[in-house]
């Protein structure tokens, strides 16, 4: 199908079921019982799922094929969101002019940081992406006030004037899609259960195939394979008469417009932009989300993004008031004891979870989530594997 | 995305633990085709408390979220009922808000923009909030606003001192309790020249992002009306932990007051640099040298210790307050914490009233009905004495507080006292105030949502 071999098409509609039936596959607890606090498949998170997806799976094809650790991948990501929002304000409200300007945005960024970064590999290329993204993040902070509203961020305001199509009557304009709004949902209501279907998802979910299936195309394409010689042994590509570095740049420049992408789609379905999008832990959010996930695998990164979006916003909305409830059923001096301790993991302490699971999955379990899954199916003996993994690229990066 | 099957048998395991067959009641969620985004329901109503839980405002945050659930517990009906006594309207009858009960939801802004309107949006289109309040940063206040005005609930500000919030970046579903730059400027600036005389030069050391700007305008202007003059100003990095190269020149360059433009951890930080470099003892100009510190919270003067002594700044509320409506406050977080409350949690307590109070007065729970409600709305007995919540800028207008570093301090809370209650009329502007974004600036239409 599409030029994929038949394992590949498998993979590419698993995921393309996935991401279609989201709506019903996050939401499995009915409304109002004690476990739809677990549930995920509100707009904004089953976005950001997708959002992540996109940006991990553009990591992965930097650093799991080339082994290139880049520590500044959220200044395009940045980059592009400013991109995508000055085009929302200046040029016209649709989203698909302001993602197409951040894909380029990001690219172009990525191009000018990756001609000077990768001058150096290893330790010194991830010191210089962090440099460069560091230095990006403190511009917008305060330097480039005007360009980048500084702090507060930029949004669209009552006052802008698109180009094409604005408001009228003075009312504050929002991302659509010819006249469709991103926030647009419709609720189907099933029972005790409620599934949103939401535009705004769907087209970055659209996306997010896209981009999976372009990615399975390079890792699949002789470009790849030659990716894949940069990470195994650079000298021995230079005595064969080829040059790493234009590969490697190239790589750089597609993840670097996978980043741009992934900033304008955040900006679609959500009309804001702040420098800490771009500050040096965001960029450290994207290695482990590739780690996490199974770096150099094609599923992996989009697992992680998703592990660690997850979370961030369903563990870290647990407090002690829920944990009551939770063990309510328990004598009291038991049910305190537990909402002590189960304190510890959930709410503000979300971090030490995800520290926690992180720790874990990289000490046994080097491949990321992906590996965790194949062993699972080899321990229940499916007849037949769906290895999702690439073989070639399946050995943890450095 | 994908990976909700794992997280689903994550989840399945957790909830065998958890006891999955418990069909406890949580949150009802709107139905939404009453006319506004999330009505309620009829036996309760989700509000969402959204504070940084970790980064470098938590400490503010935790004192925010102890204010929340407080106002709830009173607004319930539990505990002594606080300030509910004191407060001048007196619809509230600790029945929840509308008879129904109060429920909060929380979450985690990280003081980040991006996580905060995650967070936001979460409580809006999973968990229902029909009022979203909190934030510890001016950044994170103004994104979190204008996700509020865009998904039609309303947003009471909690801890946000920059002029943008009510000024530039005001929306019609934002309202905003806290004082802003140009009231401490406004506050600050006769208490100054009284102490200090008119005739001095002002050097600036100012946090190089929005509301150190806004800050250093609003003392500028202020201090240069009464006759100062401010001989240099220079921006700081926001992550400087080190001022020493700031500190030094300051005391060749003619000056003769320091103003710190600095909040939290870098105010701690430049104000100890200050103080071990001397400036405390200099003189300048045939004048001894002064140090200024524009916004100060407990919490900062703690981290500063001995160094605040004596050092003139401002502040919204302050728990020694005599009135009855602080001391209400003051006995009801004390009994339930063990510690007086900061100014962070008496905001956004006072907020919480306030959006409960707006919203029986109106009789309904639509963001346009509320905020007409709050809009010239003028209360007493919250503690800072007779407040006007202006309907041009959603901006509380009140008394503001000058303080200075206590002397003696009595306990670890005991770090500030009074000098002068700022009478309001001295720190009222006009809603177009350039300071304010000028003409331009518009609160917009007030937004129901779906």
């Amino acid at each position: 199908m599409l030029g994929l071999d038949k394992k590949d098409s498998t993979l590419m509609l698993v995921v393309i079921g996935l991401v279609i039936f989201a709506p019903f596959l996050l939401n499995p607890f009915p409304e109002g019982s004690a476990m739809a606090q677990f549930n995920a498949g509100y707009p904004d998170l089953m976005q950001r799922f997708v959002i992540f997806g996109i940006l991990a799976i553009g990591f992965n094809i930097l650093f799991g094929l080339t082994g290139y650790l880049s520590f500044g991948h959220a200044a395009f990501l940045g980059v592009g969101s400013y991109a995508a929002i000055w085009s929302l304000k200046l040029f016209t409200l649709n989203v698909i002019p302001a993602i197409l300007f951040a894909i380029i945005v990001g690219g172009f960024f990525a191009w000018v940081i990756g001609k000077i970064s990768l001058k150096r590999s290893g330790i010194y290329f991830s010191i210089l992406t962090l440099a460069f993204a560091q230095m990006s993040f403190a511009m917008a902070y305060s330097v480039l006030t005007p360009l980048t509203g500084g702090e507060t961020g930029l949004q669209i305001k009552n006052t802008d004037n698109p180009l094409i199509g604005g408001p009228t009557d003075g009312s504050i304009g929002r991302a659509n899609l010819f006249g469709a709004e991103m926030g647009n949902s419709f609720e189907l209501n099933l029972g005790n259960w409620v599934f949103t279907f939401n535009l705004g998802y769907y087209i970055a979910a659209l996306a997010m195939i896209a981009a999976f299936y372009l990615s399975i195309r390079i890792f699949r394409s002789p470009f790849g394979i030659m990716l894949r010689a940069v990470k195994s042994n650079q000298n021995r590509m230079n005595y064969t008469g080829l040059t790493p570095k234009v590969y490697t740049l190239y790589a750089f420049v597609i993840s670097g417009m996978y980043a741009g992408l992934a900033g304008g789609l955040m900006v679609a379905m959500d009309t804001q932009v702040g420098p800490e999008r771009m500050f040096w832990t965001a960029s450290g959010e994207i290695v482990i989300m590739t780690i996490l996930g199974g770096a150099g695998t094609l599923i992996g990164p989009v697992l992680g993004a998703g592990s660690i979006k997850y979370m961030e916003n369903i563990l870290s909305k647990i407090n002690k008031d829920v944990l009551h409830q939770w063990f309510a059923f328990l004598p009291d001096g038991l049910e305190d004891a537990m909402v002590v301790f189960a304190d510890i993991f959930v709410g503000k302490q979300w971090h030490f979870t995800l520290g926690i699971v992180f720790m874990l999955v990289v000490i046994f379990l080097p491949g990321g989530l992906v590996e965790g899954a194949q062993r699972l199916s080899a321990r229940f003996g499916r007849k037949k594997k769906t290895d999702t993994t690439d073989t070639a690229a399946s050995t943890p990066a450095e | 995305m994908s990976k909700s099957n794992f997280t689903r048998r994550g989840v399945l395991k957790t909830g065998a633990v958890a006891g999955a067959g418990l069909t406890l009641p949580t949150y009802l969620r709107a139905d939404g085709h009453t006319g506004f985004t999330n009505a309620p329901g009829d036996s309760e109503v989700v509000l969402g408390f959204n504070v940084p839980q970790t980064g470098p405002y938590a400490d503010e945050g935790a004192d925010e979220l102890r204010a929340y659930e407080l106002a709830v517990e009173h607004l319930n009906g539990g505990g002594d009922g606080g300030m509910l006594s004191t407060f001048s309207s007196k619809v509230l009858d600790g029945t929840g808000i509308l008879g129904r009960e109060v429920k909060y939801v929380t979450g985690d802004t990280q003081t980040k923009s991006d996580a905060a309107r995650a967070s936001a949006r979460s409580m809006i289109e999973k968990d229902g909030a029909i009022m979203i309040t909190g934030g510890s940063s001016s950044g994170v206040a103004v994104a979190v606003q204008a996700l509020c005005q865009e998904a039609g609930v309303i947003f009471m500000a909690g801890l946000t001192h920059s002029n943008d919030t009510t000024g530039k970046d005001r929306k019609a579903n934002g309202f905003r309790h806290f004082f802003n730059s140009y009231m401490t400027g406004a506050a600050l600036a006769p208490v100054l020249a009284a102490q200090y005389g008119t005739d001095r030069k002002a050097y600036h050391l100012t946090a190089d992002y929005n509301w150190g700007y806004t800050t250093e305008e609003a003392i500028k202007a202020s201090t240069e009306a009464m006759g100062w003059e401010t001989v240099n100003s220079v921006k700081t990095p926001l992550t400087q932990t080190d001022f020493s190269s700031y500190i030094a020149p300051v005391l060749n360059s003619g000056a003769d007051v320091l103003v710190l433009n600095h909040y939290g951890g870098n105010m701690i930080n430049s104000l100890t640099s200050a103080v071990q470099f001397g400036l405390r003892e200099a003189q300048a100009n045939g004048q001894n040298f002064e140090i200024v510190v524009p916004l100060y919270s407990r919490l900062m003067a703690r981290g500063a210790g001995e160094n605040v002594k004596g050092i003139f700044g401002s502040t919204n509320w302050h728990w020694s307050l005599q009135d009855e409506g602080s001391q209400a406050f003051v006995r009801s977080f004390g009994t339930k914490y063990g510690f007086p409350p900061s100014q962070a949690a008496h905001t956004t307590y006072v907020q919480t009233l306030l959006y409960a109070d707006a919203v029986t007065r109106a009789g309904s729970f639509a963001p346009c009905a509320v905020a007409e409600a709050l809009e010239d709305f003028e209360f007493d007995g919250m503690g800072n004495g007779k407040t006007l919540y202006r309907g041009d800028d959603h901006q509380c207008f009140k008394d503001v507080l000058v303080v200075k570093g206590k002397e003696n301090p009595e306990s670890e809370f005991d770090l500030l006292e009074v000098v002068e209650v700022t009478p309001v009329d001295q720190v009222m502007y006009d809603p177009a105030h350039p300071q304010m974004g000028g003409a331009e600036a518009t609160l917009g239409e007030c937004n129901n949502g779906a």
